[in-house]
């Protein structure tokens, strides 16, 4: 399921998560949150560049403890929790701002 | 985002008429050969797969005694039908038991029986085609493999045996699940099911000894990859990730730390998970193991723990010494393995553990048994010992305890609805139907007797709740890891007070 973005093709797996975590771009991170129904205001950017982030130093996304704290660290204590996350990205923050950060999906028991 | 509909819960649970092909087509991604080859499989759907499929059938007869008395055995009493959470939320007869078994038995009758080679019309048998191989991939992927029916057949027939050797045959011909098979790919790679490796798990470790200092003033360590440790610790992945599952990690931290023992948690065999058992694969489900085996080896420890995880206290409890033994070179002076609510009730036993039982009293809470637990192992030394010894856990750390109804507990208790690999995106139409049955239970019990929380001893259990409690109008946050309310009751030597928390007690 490819999408495109400024005439450029790019290819998506069957969920809909990029197969080439480089085709990442601030315009393809914008269709991708389209796709999921999100308008990307300044809160999803931070959630999704903190992701982008940790996934550049540890090759994965962060537990969503970890997330939680981060983002009540830059946003204010009362954001730092998990259904503040549930808000901004319904379909779950792991899941749903991973795909939009272009980052592959978590898989396990999660 | 849904396209389906949500159950609708009743006044209490009936047995549904029957919408034949309610569940048809419905089916998981297909493993791409990434996925597959590093499983010892075929990339893709091999040329003369038919055959292959049969020839592997009969290796499996040879193999498994098992498969074929269960394959044999069946009167067609119809005790079965109405047992499967499957069927109950979905309405589609081939999800009774019966028929998900008869999908392979007509194949092992035209194949493998006189009757079914030379009348195969007489005797239900059908030839092994594309069609038949479609049904199988749909329906042996709406089976949990949570055992229920085998509970009631008088027979003891077990449909997850059937059900996990048809993955078995399906993964041999190049037709794998993309989930399970791209999970194990990840063991093999980077040692857990979550595909997180040693510098994010230390990371993600140091935070939580943080957090659990600046919740109690408590150094309570998580160590990683520490030798000579006495206990090693096995337990999800998703017990690294995952909410509420992280907090019962933390409480098994926590209980060690009172405990007094050294323990550690191996960034090799960072999983306890096995999803070798849910495709059936003897050979993956002990390359698995065999981790766990060599990490215990390498870093000396004398006993090995399990965190809460349902099936893999089933591949411990019941396989491990097939796999991976013998494990003599643990102490025999405890269970090898250990369930950690074995090791935290003994501690209760024995006195040495401190709680502010006062500290859950914000919480009414009800156990949900999670099937490979409930019927596929026991703790303790006494029969029922797998269901008691959580519930005795909860009740020494809760004051606020009740039961679900009695017909969905215990060795009779309800799938969660997302175990057996189907805990994917890509079926979240039987998930959650298959969670009606737990769901009207658990419905009754909070309307009833105000249930605050259901705790569970299983990371899918945990995920595949957090996720279908909603579609049923249910926090999604009502779901708990029994060690959760262990470390919220948890009063540590050297504690707090808590300047925050409500009760006053000195320690």
């Amino acid at each position: 399921m490819p999408i495109e973005v400024n005439g450029k093709t790019i290819e998506t797996d069957e969920e809909g998560y990029l197969v080439n975590l480089s085709d990442w771009n601030e315009d393809v991170a914008l269709k991708l949150a389209e796709s999921e129904g999100l308008e990307m205001d300044e809160n999803r950017w931070e959630v999704v560049n903190f992701l982008r982030e940790y996934y550049n130093e540890y090759q994965i996304a962060p537990a969503v403890r970890v997330l939680t704290k981060a983002i009540g660290k830059k946003l204010g204590k009362e954001k730092g929790n998990s259904k503040y996350l549930y808000e901004l990205f319904p379909y779950g923050p792991a899941k749903q701002a991973c795909k939009i950060a272009g980052l592959p999906k978590p898989t396990g028991c999660v | 985002m849904a396209d389906f509909d949500t159950p609708e819960l009743k006044e209490y649970l009936s047995i549904p008429a029957i919408e034949p092909g309610a569940m048809e087509g419905l089916a998981p991604f297909v493993a791409k050969p990434p996925h597959q080859e590093p499983l010892g499989y075929p990339g893709e759907l091999v040329d003369n797969w038919e055959e292959k499929a049969i020839e592997k059938m009969g290796d499996m007869l040879k193999k498994y005694r098992g498969f074929q008395v269960f394959l044999d055995s069946c009167v067609k009493c119809g005790a079965c039908t109405d047992k499967c959470h499957y069927f109950l939320g979905t309405s589609d007869p081939k999800n009774m038991p019966v028929a998900r078994q008869d999908l392979l038995r007509s194949v092992y009758r035209r194949y493998f029986t006189f009757a079914g080679k030379f009348f195969p019309k007489l005797v239900g048998a059908r030839d092994m085609t594309r069609e038949v191989l479609d049904e199988w991939y749909s329906y042996f992927h709406q089976c949990s493999q949570c055992r229920r029916c085998s509970v009631f057949c008088p027979y003891g027939i077990d449909t997850a045996e059937i059900s996990m050797a048809a993955r078995e045959i399906m993964d041999s011909i190049g037709q794998g699940q993309k989930y399970c098979n791209e999970i194990i790919t990840k063991v093999f790679s980077i040692g857990n099911n979550l595909g997180l490796p040693e510098p994010a798990l230390r990371d993600t470790l140091e935070d939580l000894e943080e957090e659990i200092y600046e919740d109690t003033g408590v150094r309570v360590r998580l160590p990683l990859d520490e030798k000579g440790a006495d206990i090693l610790l096995i337990t999800p992945s998703a017990d690294f990730f995952a909410e509420p599952h992280i907090d019962g990690l933390m409480g098994y931290a926590k209980v060690f730390h009172e405990a007094g023992v050294s323990w550690t948690i191996s960034s090799y065999a960072s999983e306890a998970a096995n999803f070798g058992m849910f495709i059936g694969s003897y050979e993956n489900s002990q390359r698995i193991a065999m981790r766990v085996r060599e990490a215990a080896l390498d870093l000396g420890v004398k006993r090995i723990v399990h965190g809460e995880c349902g099936h893999a206290w089933r591949v411990a409890y019941s396989f491990w010494n097939t796999y991976a033994g013998p494990w003599d070179f643990l102490d025999p002076n405890y269970p090898v393995p250990q369930h950690i609510c074995e090791f935290t009730w003994d501690l209760i036993q024995q006195g040495k553990l401190k709680f502010d039982k006062s500290e859950n009293d914000h919480r009414v809470v009800t156990f949900h048994d999670s099937c490979n637990v409930a019927r596929a192992t026991r703790m303790g030394d006494k029969p029922g010992g797998q269901f008691e010894i959580p519930r005795n856990v909860i009740k020494a750390v809760c004051n606020n305890y009740v039961e679900m109804d009695p017909d969905t507990i215990k060795d009779a208790t309800f799938c969660c609805g997302g175990g057996g690999g189907l805990l994917t995106d890509d079926l979240m139409e039987i998930r959650v139907k298959g969670a009606m049955p737990r769901m009207q239970a658990l419905h009754d019990v909070v309307e009833e007797q105000g249930v605050t929380n259901m705790a569970a001893i299983c990371a899918i259990c945990k995920s595949q709740f957090s996720k279908v409690l909603p579609y049923y109008k249910m926090p999604m946050d009502m779901i708990v890891s029994v060690h959760q309310l262990v470390s919220d009751a948890l009063i540590l030597t050297g504690q707090n007070d808590g300047d925050e928390a409500s009760g006053e007690q000195d320690s």
